[in-house]
């Protein structure tokens, strides 16, 4: 009775597992099944490549590629030196008090909904930009990558903090001990054995970017055109989604949105695999 | 010379980082709070019912947001229903049951998962709650069950990995201790390893609340509008806070929706600011005592 209890118990632990990671599965399934008519009229790759022309039969997503490219890139922009210098505040240069308190703002600020970004961006920032570059409704790439780089801040700055407290003790020891200053031994002893942990950070934080949804849906602007500056309004894959949503269930439209999901699902999978090769070749080093 | 300079610049470049971190913030935190406080008060939730009689459901409550925070509540709570036996016992099995080979393989799969953009889970949902309809019942669209489900989806990694680190993380004298003393495997994991891990699985689980609570485009793509009362059933569909405040700024049609946006936000940044400081606090706080059984 009692080894029956005990194999009653693994099995449901090992269904759960496999039910978890087979939605992993589930998913990509479901986009493929979804976006297969449209796809075995144009192919893949040419969807990608191609304009957004509903009128003429063309529904390439090559606009929406770019616009998400353009606006996560410049976001990283935005947030990777601001998330480098907050780091090295946190991890070597500040007063141990600040260290402290800083991080805990951090952590906190990871909290705060995505939706208040996109909201106070929209009644705060988006005047500003307006009344600054005074070009168009203020919705723009700028805008939009402004705000989404204060978002990604945090989780950049956390997972670069996280690639300084993995070094070894007696690294650091050893700086002390020659006499270094908390700056000489962030520059020339964290920094270089740092590295490929905050590479790790700058590409989860770029999929992060790439995922967001609501700073660029209530920021960017959202036009289907190819921005040809940083001031254009542009639409992100993932906004393009959201606005498609609502429409007819078999129109050629909707099944596009189908394509972006997998170009989403493709892009942070590629994300996650680069990531555990960065981080199975540190392991290896050691 | 050339490298005082260096670390000198260094030292000032961290700290007009921080500072303009903090005034974001601070900026970001500071106009809504100054622009948005006036609007929170009872009439804000409850609009012109009474408090006690909307509570109890005795009267609608039209231009409130009373119907927003129970959809939201409703949706959290289903979401997390179904998120927590799955994930707790997957991580479970990671953490004790699985060999390396398996370990490794599985791990592939939930770094996927909790890669994969919130809108993606979404639009599976979504198209999940058309295949439903167009085989099984046409009562089924996207609804409060739908968007419960993908919810649950879009925590399940967190769920599993913090019950997986936390039950990794026990040292192995305490692990062998009760098997030495004729314990099988199952009453070991539960009467031991569990209550000692309790703190990592619970802060787990109030991240993934306040992941719940915060999505937006999931809950846009399987069945939140913008009006539709308190929530009555599992298949209609429902209003939710986050996706209050989106519609807000994008169709208000006068000041005082848009007050009422304001008062949205700094309710949801309260709750979401609050689970936040929770689950930190347990983390370091709540231990097994909490659940020790002698």
């Amino acid at each position: 009775m009692k080894r029956f209890g005990e194999m009653l118990a693994e099995r449901t632990f090992l269904l759960s597992a496999l039910a978890s990671s087979s939605i992993t599965l589930a998913i990509l399934a479901f986009m493929v099944f979804m976006g297969l008519p449209l796809m075995k009229e144009g192919g893949f790759f040419q969807l990608l490549l191609k304009p957004w022309a509903p009128f003429q039969g063309s529904f390439g997503i090559y606009p929406m590629i770019v616009g998400t490219g353009a606006i996560s890139f410049l976001s990283l922009v935005f947030a990777f030196p601001l998330s480098l210098g907050c780091s090295f505040l946190i991890g070597a240069i500040g007063p141990r008090p600040v260290r402290r308190g800083f991080r805990r703002l951090i952590e906190l600020m990871t909290g705060i909904p995505t939706v208040i970004y996109g909201f106070v961006g929209i009644f705060l920032l988006v005047p500003i930009i307006r009344e600054l570059f005074q070009q168009g409704s203020g919705l723009c790439i700028l805008t939009a990558a402004l705000v989404l780089g204060l978002m990604i801040t945090p989780t950049m700055t956390l997972f670069f903090c996280d690639s300084f407290d993995r070094i070894p003790r007696s690294f650091l020891d050893a700086a002390d001990a020659l006499g270094a200053s908390p700056v000489q031994k962030l520059l020339y002893v964290i920094l270089p054995s740092a590295k490929k942990g905050m590479l790790n950070g700058v590409i989860l934080a770029l999929g992060r970017a790439v995922g967001d949804t609501l700073i660029a849906l209530m920021i960017a602007g959202n036009a289907i055109r190819v921005p040809e500056s940083v001031l254009d309004p542009a639409r992100t894959l993932t906004a393009h989604i959201a606005l498609v949503i609502a429409a007819d269930y078999d129109s050629p439209e909707f099944r596009s949105i189908f394509t972006c999901g997998i170009v989403l699902y493709l892009f942070t999978m590629a994300v996650t695999f680069l990531v555990r090769y960065l981080g199975q070749a540190e392991g290896r080093r050691e | 010379m050339k490298f005082r300079t260096l670390e000198g610049l260094t030292v000032l470049f961290s700290w007009a980082a921080g500072l303009l971190l903090l005034s974001a913030v601070s900026l970001l935190l500071g106009y809504l709070l100054i622009k948005g406080y006036q609007s929170v008060n009872l009439s804000l939730i409850f609009g012109d019912a009474s408090p006690l009689r909307a509570v109890l459901l005795k009267e609608r409550v039209f231009d409130g947001l009373f119907p927003a925070i129970a959809g939201t509540l409703v949706l959290v709570i289903l979401s997390i229903v179904w998120a927590i036996p799955v994930g707790v016992a997957a991580g479970i099995y990671l953490a004790e049951y699985a060999g390396s080979r398996v370990k490794k393989v599985l791990d592939v799969f939930f770094d996927v998962l909790s890669g994969i953009p919130s809108i993606v889970v979404g639009l599976f949902g979504f198209s999940f709650a058309v295949f439903l309809h167009k085989h099984y019942s046409d009562r089924i669209g996207p609804c409060l069950l739908i968007s419960s489900i993908a919810l649950s989806i879009l925590v399940l990694p967190y769920i599993i990995r913090t019950t997986q680190a936390s039950l990794e993380g026990i040292p192995l004298d305490l692990r062998l201790t009760a098997l030495a003393l004729g314990a099988t495997r199952f009453q070991n994991i539960f009467l031991v390893l569990i209550p000692r891990s309790l703190s990592g699985i619970m802060s787990g689980i109030i991240l993934a609340i306040g992941r719940c609570a915060e999505d937006t485009a999931v809950i846009m793509l399987t069945g939140a509008v913008a009006s539709a009362g308190l929530p009555h059933s599992l298949f209609s569909q429902y209003e939710a806070l986050p996706f209050f405040i989106y519609y807000i700024s994008s169709q208000y049609a006068n000041p005082d929706e848009l007050m009422q946006g304001y008062g949205a936000s700094i309710i949801l940044l309260l709750l979401c600011a609050g689970l936040f400081s929770l689950a930190y606090g347990i983390r370091k706080g709540l231990n097994y005592w909490a659940f020790y059984r002698p």
